[in-house]
């Protein structure tokens, strides 16, 4: 067998090597993050169609269906919070479990929480509030502009 | 009925969104911030009339996300306007998100009420 170009070999031996070194080396933290995102937030939508099936399979219309599932995983959300389990899932999963609505459950709770000493009234009862009123409010903002703009284009 | 992967599909990918925005954007986007731009974007989204496929296509990995929530808004606001005309325009919005805006409202100060904070 004839004897290889050894200039050949050292090159395919960096290239070799440079993608060996590509595929171990730690991958930036943003992929990361991603897959732990997707991956949880799927999950949770999963869940939420898998009940919303179920419902279905009843004989429950559409949209009610649909609110079920909203109330239902509003209360997992606040529920895992409660016990703690939610926020531990969020340290991984980022947007994950903050773009759901238990996301959304999760805040309200979360910033309501550690308000107790306040009282139950103006300390928790409005802590509720911190970041679901925002999130409320420019929801309804925005419904009512877009019901505003159709009343005048159909006027 | 909407299969489960498609959820799944539908679902991750916003999730993913709101992750390419928390860490490609500056340090100061909180979840609040998320939250707050996810319902209004699926109301915008919605009223613009590009929301109802995703909704079509993806069941509650549309409707799960809090842009599901903006949209939900926009079409009761919407539907609304049809029935009553002006009056829906302010009705028409909570009413249709009435069950989700008390149940969290609710479930929220239980849970904040029973449970204390760890550590």
């Amino acid at each position: 067998m004839k004897t290889p170009d050894p200039q050949r070999w050292k090159k395919i031996e960096t290239e070799e090597y440079e993608s060996l070194v590509q595929q171990v080396k730690p991958k930036p933290p943003l992929l990361k993050h991603c897959v732990w995102a997707f991956i949880v937030g799927g999950l949770i939508c999963l869940l939420a169609q898998l009940i919303m099936n179920y419902l279905l399979y009843q004989g429950i219309d559409k949209v009610e269906a649909s609110s079920y599932t909203a109330v239902v995983m509003i209360f997992l959300g606040a529920f895992l919070t409660g016990i703690g389990i939610y926020d531990e899932l969020g340290k991984r999963a980022g947007a994950g479990s903050i773009v759901p609505i238990t996301g959304f459950a999760n805040a309200i709770v979360a910033s309501a929480m550690e308000f107790k000493r306040e009282g139950y009234i103006f300390g928790v009862g409005a802590r509720i509030f911190t970041v679901a009123g925002p999130t409320l409010l420019f929801g309804f903002v925005v419904a009512v502009l877009i019901g505003l703009i159709k009343v005048f284009l159909s006027s | 009925m909407v299969p489960l992967y498609m959820a799944f599909l539908i679902g991750g990918l916003l999730c993913l969104l709101g992750q390419l925005i928390m860490d490609l954007t500056k340090a100061s986007i909180t979840p609040g911030h998320i939250l707050v731009g996810y319902i209004s974007g699926g109301a915008i989204l919605s009223g613009l009339g590009l929301y109802e496929p995703l909704v079509k296509i993806g069941g509650a990995g549309a409707t799960i996300p809090l842009s599901g929530f903006g949209h939900l808004l926009t079409q009761g606001s919407l539907k609304a306007v049809e029935q009553k005309g002006l009056l829906g325009a302010f009705s028409g919005g909570v009413e249709a998100t009435a069950a989700g805006i008390t149940a969290a409202v609710v479930f929220g100060y239980l849970a904040a009420v029973l449970f204390n904070p760890k550590g």
